[in-house]
This record gives C-alpha cells, structure tokens and sequence, in this order.
C-alpha cells in the first residue's frame, strides 16, 4: 500500500485553476436555446390566469411554457419519485394551477438569449386567488405527529422506544437541566448555480449536463417522467460546484431543461438564478427540548430528547435528530420523539450533516449546562459518560476512538489551561471562552457497482457513476485503485460523473469512499484472479502453476510472491487476450449479515476558543481544533479539507447563518448572499485537525467511514459553549447573534 | 434589431468584436457570447466574487459590469492567467468543488497588485469579497500568503 495514506493533491487539480472545468451551465452546445423560469410570488392559492402574450411577442421569445400547455407527462405520481423522495407525493412542476408553496416554479420562458428570457419574465402577467397558509414552526406546534413511513424510513427510522421510568428517575435525580433550541431554516447554497443543459440528439436520445449529486438518480427521474428508455438517457456531471445536500434529489432546472428540449427539439439550457436557489429544499426549522439528569458523581440517569420539525404539505421529510444523545451516553431512563407539522413550504433536503448537527448542538450544550450544574469540567463529564458500548442498542461499535479525540485534541488545544468561571479570562478588551462538544456521525455504505480493467497499455480503468462534489472523490479512488495493483496514480483512470458507468448512489451521507472505495477493492479482487487466469493461458507461461494468493502486482507485472523474479508482464496478459482490456463489473455492498451485531458511527471532538469584544459584543472564533475518529484515512489532505469546511459550516451555523421568513408572506426574505450571511475569509482565524488511528477491519474492505459531515456536528455547540463561558450566558437559538450578548 | 451596440473587447490579448444589447452584462459576454466559460455566475449581484475578472489589471466583478461600459478594455479572465498562485492554490488545497476558484485567483492577483494588504489579516480581508461555499477560506488564504512572501507562509 503505497499511496493510500499519502496527502496527494487533487488530481483535477489543473483544471479547477485554469477554467477548463466545466460545470453543468458552461456547455455551450450549438443552437442553444436559454430557459428563464417565473416563480409564484403568493405562497397558496391558485392561478387565475397567466397572460403570456407580451411575453412571446418580444423578439426572440420562443416559447412560453405553463401548467395549461405543458406536454403531456407521466401520469402516475410513482413516476416522479426520485431515489431520495420521503414518503408523500412528489411535487409536479407544471403539473396544475395550484400554488403549494411561495416560489413555485409557474411557468417556463425559452428564448434566443438567457438576457432576452430574464427580459420576457418581467411581461408575465399572472392572476392569483391566494388562500390561508401557515409557515412557522412554532405558530403550529400543536400540529405535531409522527412522520409516515416509506422507503426513506430505512435510513431514517423513528427514535427508539422508551427506557425505564424516565419522569420518575428525572424527579428523583439530584442534579438536572431542562433546555430549549430553536434552530431558523437555512438554504445549502452551493457557490455554482442550479443548471442543466440538455442536448437533443433525436431519437428521443438525451444528453444531460445537470448540477446533481446523483447522475443515475437524474437518469431514472428524467426516464420516468418523460417515457424515455433508460439507455437513452445519459446524465453527465463530471464537476459539481458544490452540493451539500441539495443535489440529492432532481431539482426542477432538469425538469425544464428536458421538457423543453424535447418540446421544441432544441438543446436547452436552464440555469436558476441565486434568489431561485431558495426554491426548492433547505435545512427545516426544528424546535427541540431537552432533560437530562445526572447523579452526583455525574453519571446519567436520564435522557429525554424531544424535537419538533417542518415538513411540507406533499412530503414527510424527516432527520434523526431525537437519539443521539443515547448513542454518545448511557442511561437507565429514556424518553425520546421526533414529530413533524406540515407546513405550506417546499419539503425539507438534506444539509449537510441533516439532524446531526441539529441535535448535537442541542446535546452538547444541555451537557456543559449539566457539568456546569455538577461543578464539574465538561470535559470530565464526557468522559464519566464514556461508552464503550451503543447504549441505544447494547451492540458493540465496529470501532470507537472518541476518548483518543476528547484527550489529543483538548492537549493540542490546551483546554488545562481553562478557569472554567465564566467571563474569567480576558486579553485586553476582550473576553474570552473555551467550549468544548462531541461529535457523533453514522459511518454509512451504500451498495456500488465498479467496472475495472486493465487495457492494452497496462492502464487499469475504473468505473462508477459517483460524483466528485468537491470531497476529493477522484483523488481517492484513482489512490485505492492503484494501490490494488501496485500501481502509480498516473497507470490509472477513474471514470465517473456518468450515469453510463456502473451504478452509484447520489453523493451523500458522507458514504462515498465507504460505497464505491470497497467496491473498487472487491472488484479488483476479481480482476486479479481474471488476470491470473488469463495468464496462465500463455504458452509457457511462468505462474501456470500459480493460485490467487501466490502473487502480488506491482507496477504492471504480475509477480510470485515469494519469487519476485518470477512474473508476467500485465501487458503480455492483455496481449494474450487479443489485445482487448480484461474486465470484470462487481457489486460491493455494506456486510449487512456481520454488522446487523455491531454499531457503526464516526465521532469526533471539537474545542474551540472565542474571543468576545467586552463593549460591542461582537463574536470571532480565534482557533479550533477538531480530533476526528474516522476509520482509515485515505488522502490526509482532501480528508483535512473536507473537515475545515465542515469546521467552517459549523461556525457559519452557529453564528452567521438563517432563512428568514416572514409570516405574514409566507416568504424567505433574505434570499440572496449579500443578507443569507456566511462566513467570509476574514472571520476564518486558525483551524486544526487532528485524525487519531482508529483500526476498523469490520465495518468494510478498507476500514473507512467517511469525513464529509464528522466535522460540522460539534461545532455548534463548542462555539455556544465558549460564548457561555466568556459571558456567562446561554444562547439557545442559532445562529446567535452579538446584539443578544448586549 | 434596434439596440445592439459594437464593442471591441481585448480579452486574453485575443482582439473580439460584438453585437450586443446594452444590458448584456461582461460576465454574460463572455461566457455565452466568447464562450470563456471559466468566469463563474454564482449570484449575479455582485455579493459572491465568482465573476471576478481583471480589466486593465484591476479586479472587477464582472456580472455588474456591463460589457458596453468596457469597450475598448483589456481583459484578462482565468482563462489566460498563467501565475503562480495556481501551483499554491493547488499545493494547498485552496478549494473544494473549484466553483469559486477562478473568481479567488483573479480577485488575488488584483489584491497583490493593489499592494494594500500586508499581513495575513489584511490578505483576508481583502479578500472577503470572493465567497467560498466549501469553506476553503484559509486554504486559500495560505495559498496568496505564500506567493505574497515568496514562499513563507506569515
């Protein structure tokens, strides 16, 4: 193994600096028409009546398209249901003149020129009948039930069942907190807009560049809708500019695009503008209540965790916010719900780190107000509570180094140097605060299949139609690949971004390494003993009498072990086989049957120290230091990367971003990022990351779990917490703002 | 049709001659009309620096700039940019998804060439302007500060 484990930088390095990479709005394909989409300015109702009529006449308007003349589509509501849809009714662009949510996608403009499009949706007249809607979470509390069950269920199941007598141990306990959270909604906002561009290659053959974490899961939604053979459509996205959730699922760009080019014959481009970014999907809006209780040595007796979160009308989109706490601590007396009320919204996506990141920040700061209480340091409480085992499940973790996290990253930090009275430490006119949390994260796989192959020149070939959404994904699998074959990562190709290439789900759950990685490896597996096979078919050959685990590769030979000198050249063997490449597909898939008896979670441990402006309050996190226990890491510089963003999410979550929405609107009100506030390069100070080893040689081929949202999970709460300790106050709600320090 | 305007544009030393409305923006010329699509659109408003190109040396957002107020300019757009922030932006891993990418470089060569940023703190704000989604700030922050100082990274 020789470039697993190496800081390589990423492969597509080049093209990323030069402007060669192309993203799915960059592919100007001849004749290309521009869609320009109108969106519902009330947020229930019915359209009246849309007047078109200025609009075509402007010159170089081609067609405009509404519910009353789109073609005909699918009629069967399965037929839209995409391979992340949460149990409901998908939403139907087009589909009829009724206004589910406030930037409701109405109608379609496809023109000469994108400035002509933009130009004609300004003509659209549009009569409204508006009804009655509801958009706040906490105006509709009482309208909480549990989420409908369907096939997302498998991977979002409700909150385990009760322990215990969890009201009669929190009465009786000596020491307890009872906290409340309220998180704003927040929108994923990739720096790359929402596109897709659809070339028409007739035949009813389709060509789609689309912004998605998920080519096959575009492939089959556009199949689906618009009657198209599968092997027809072919969804190409070789680079993504950023998904964090929200291209899970076909967003409704491609629906565009595709109706449109199929319509007029035409390739279509529809590009969504920054403001139409907050159409479809976002992080919901969750209240969440927590009691915990603890003896006085600090030992948990009880844990109750209830939260309440948004979905829409049409879909029951749910996250795992109620059980995390039981997973990080035991405790005799369990009480947990996760309910959800219907709102007049779009459905809830995945953001980064869905749930997670929600509830630990709720978690960890009901534990540092409980160590507070007990008069203990936080730290200290974590690790009275460690476990050793899932206290949810009573099964054993695959692998858990968190005590490794907690103890190298409060040295790295110096957390023993902290006077844990709050608003005790100061530098000048500043104050300053340490916060500490944990992180906690499911280690995800998802079944994947790989094509691999060595070719005529002795390349090995990879395929598999993941994405690469900036996680560093070619990188990775272009270094376990080659390491299978002794190989340098130049003898090796990776194909993806293909809905062509072998099956992969969308990019998400932090699986991606996990899924295709393992898949490469048992792939590999089978390739080597083809080779061998193959080889011995040579005449004379010197491994005739070789098996499987008697050779090993090295950079193109085929070789015994234990005689080095002895080999075939990878070459030769492909030559033998009339010069065609030897190939094989295989599937990997999570060990399902051996891991149904063990936990499988990734967690980490984040300190942080803020530094508090005694006048004005203002709020800046000087350093942080997170120490992540991930299974094996692949490439420490992508990994590293993928975690500084997270850290930098976390801070973005914890003080600077949210969705407002006005109720009386029923809207966003901020929905561009001069006001949807993140941080800028200068509210960056100093992040550190720390991976400490954690073997795991049950939970998959290669002992990984993934570094995409580990990350961001603990932030939150250790920025909450240092805030704490400067002020002396506890701000529950997020993001928290410096005015609420005054 | 009535409005269209001829402008000469010099981009990448490369001599161009268009048609275009008034309102066409340079970011929308040059990537739908001179097909330089290594400009990015990320918020068309100017909030987000993805459109960041250099016109006479200067850094400009491109998506509120108008291509008919640049008749005449020189315009230099990631596509004909060969510096040495692209090997330090590599090295360390100064993006993610590399949307924002072409916008932090040109915005980067612009800021050194200002010459008002001296330190480390001023580099990064100065350079607050180009938005980074993946939360590559100070990655990208130590891949200026090591061309700024030749080298050292403070």
């Amino acid at each position: 193994m020789t470039q697993i484990g190496k800081a390589i930088s990423r492969l597509e390095g080049w093209q990323k600096v030069t402007g060669s990479a192309k993203y799915a709005g960059d592919y100007n394909v001849p004749d290309l028409l521009y869609g320009y989409v109108v969106n519902s300015t009330i947020t229930k109702g019915h359209i009246i009546s849309i007047d078109t009529s200025d609009a075509l006449a402007l010159p170089g308007v081609i067609k405009v398209f509404t519910h009353q003349n789109r073609p005909g589509l699918a009629w069967f509501d399965i037929m839209y249901t995409d391979m992340d849809a949460p149990p409901g009714t998908v939403f139907k662009p087009l589909h009829d003149n009724e206004i589910k949510y406030n930037g409701q996608p109405v109608a379609l403009i496809v023109a000469e020129r994108f400035e002509i499009a933009r130009e004609a949706s300004a003509l659209i007249k549009i009569k409204y009948e508006e009804m009655h809607f509801e958009t706040r979470l906490d105006r509709n509390i009482e309208k909480g039930r549990n989420a409908k069950k369907g096939l997302a269920t498998a991977l979002k199941p409700p909150p385990p069942k009760p322990k215990g007598d969890f009201s009669l141990a929190y009465d009786e306990s000596p020491f307890k907190v009872a906290t409340e959270y309220r998180h704003s909604t927040e929108h994923h906002n990739p720096m790359e807009l929402f596109a897709t561009t659809t070339v028409y290659e007739g035949d009813g053959k389709l060509t789609i560049y689309d912004k998605t974490q998920g080519t096959i899961n575009s492939q089959i939604y556009v199949a689906n809708i618009f009657g198209l053979h599968f092997k027809d459509v072919r969804v190409l996205a070789p680079f993504v500019g950023g998904g964090f959730g929200s291209g899970l699922r076909p967003q409704y760009q491609l629906f565009f695009s595709v109706m449109a080019a199929l319509e007029l014959k035409r390739n279509v481009r529809v590009t969504l503008d920054r403001k139409q970014m907050y159409s479809f999907g976002h992080r919901p809006q969750v209240i969440q209540k927590l009691r915990f209780a603890a003896e006085t040595n600090g030992k948990l007796t009880a844990l109750s965790h209830l939260a309440l979160s948004e979905t829409s009308q049409f879909e029951d989109y749910a996250e795992l916010v109620a059980e995390w706490s039981h997973k990080l601590y035991p405790a005799n007396n369990t009480l947990f719900s996760y309910k959800l009320v219907p709102l007049d919204l779009y459905t809830p996506i995945d953001m980064r780190a869905p749930g997670g990141s929600t509830a630990l920040h709720a978690i960890e700061c009901t534990m540092d107000e409980l160590a507070y209480q007990l008069k203990m340091d936080p730290l200290e409480l974590r690790l009275k509570n460690y476990a050793e085992i899932d206290p949810s499940t009573d099964k054993p973790f695959t692998s858990k180094a968190l005590k490794d996290c907690y103890l190298k990253a409060a040295e790295k930090f110096g957390w023993n140097e902290r006077n844990p009275e709050p608003g005790s430490m100061t530098h000048g006119n500043k104050l300053i605060g340490y916060g500490m949390a944990t992180g906690i994260w499911d280690a995800y796989q998802f079944p994947a299949r790989v094509e691999i192959g060595v070719n005529a020149e002795g390349k090995l070939l990879v395929n598999n139609a993941t994405t690469d959404i900036g996680t560093g994904t070619l990188t990775v699998m272009t270094q376990i690949a080659a390491d299978q074959f002794g190989l340098s990562l130049d003898e090796v190709t990776f194909g993806y971004g293909d809905s062509k290439k072998p099956f992969s789900m969308f990019q998400g759950g932090s699986a991606m390494t996990a899924s295709t990685g393992s898949a490469i490896v048992i792939a590999a597996n089978v390739l080597k003993k083809k080779l061998l096979d193959k080889a011995k078919e040579i005449t004379n050959s010197p491994l005739k009498d070789a098996e499987l685990k008697d050779v090993m590769f090295t950079h193109g030979r085929m070789y015994l072990k234990n005689q080095v000198e002895v080999y075939v050249m990878l070459t030769d063997i492909v030559q033998a086989n009339k010069g065609k490449t030897i190939k094989t597909t295989n599937l990997g898939a999570p060990h399902m049957f051996d891991l149904r008896k063990y936990s499988k979670m990734t967690h980490s441990a984040a300190f942080v120290e803020v530094e508090i402006d005694k006048d004005l309050k203002t709020i800046t996190v000087t350093r942080a230091v997170t120490a992540v226990a991930a299974g094996k890491i692949i490439n420490p510089k992508t990994a590293t990367s993928q975690i500084t963003g997270s850290m930098v999410w976390g801070i973005s979550k914890a003080l600077y971003e949210e969705t407002i929405l006005d109720e009386n609107l029923g809207k966003y009100m901020n929905m561009n990022l001069g006001e949807y506030h993140i941080p800028v390069h200068a509210d960056i100070k100093q992040l550190e990351v720390i991976f400490v080893e954690e073997k795991d040689e049950l939970i998959n081929e290669l002992g990984v779990k993934g570094v995409g949202e580990i990350g961001l999970v603990a932030i939150p709460a250790a920025i909450a917490n240092a805030i704490f300790h400067a002020t002396g106050k506890r701000i529950n709600n997020l993001p928290i703002h410096f005015d609420e320090l005054l | 049709m009535e409005n269209f305007r001829q402008i000469n544009l010099l981009v990448n030393k490369q001599p161009y001659t268009l048609a275009i409305k008034p309102y066409v923006s340079l970011l929308d010329a040059l990537r739908d009309y001179l097909d330089l699509t290594g400009t990015k659109k990320g918020c068309d408003h100017g909030q987000c620096g993805a459109c960041t190109v250099l016109v006479n040396g200067n850094r400009v957002l491109s998506c509120i700039t108008l291509a008919v107020m640049k008749d005449g300019a020189e315009i230099t757009t990631i596509e004909g940019i060969d510096h040495p922030l692209q090997n330090t932006f590599i090295e360390h891993d100064a993006f993610q998804c590399g949307y924002c990418t072409p916008g932090q470089i040109c915005s980067a060569i612009g800021m050194l060439r200002e010459g008002k940023a001296h330190s480390r703190a001023e580099v990064a704000e100065l350079m607050s302007g180009n938005l980074c989604r993946c939360g590559a700030s100070m990655q990208i922050i130590d891949a200026i500060m090591e061309v700024k100082s030749g080298g050292s990274n403070e």
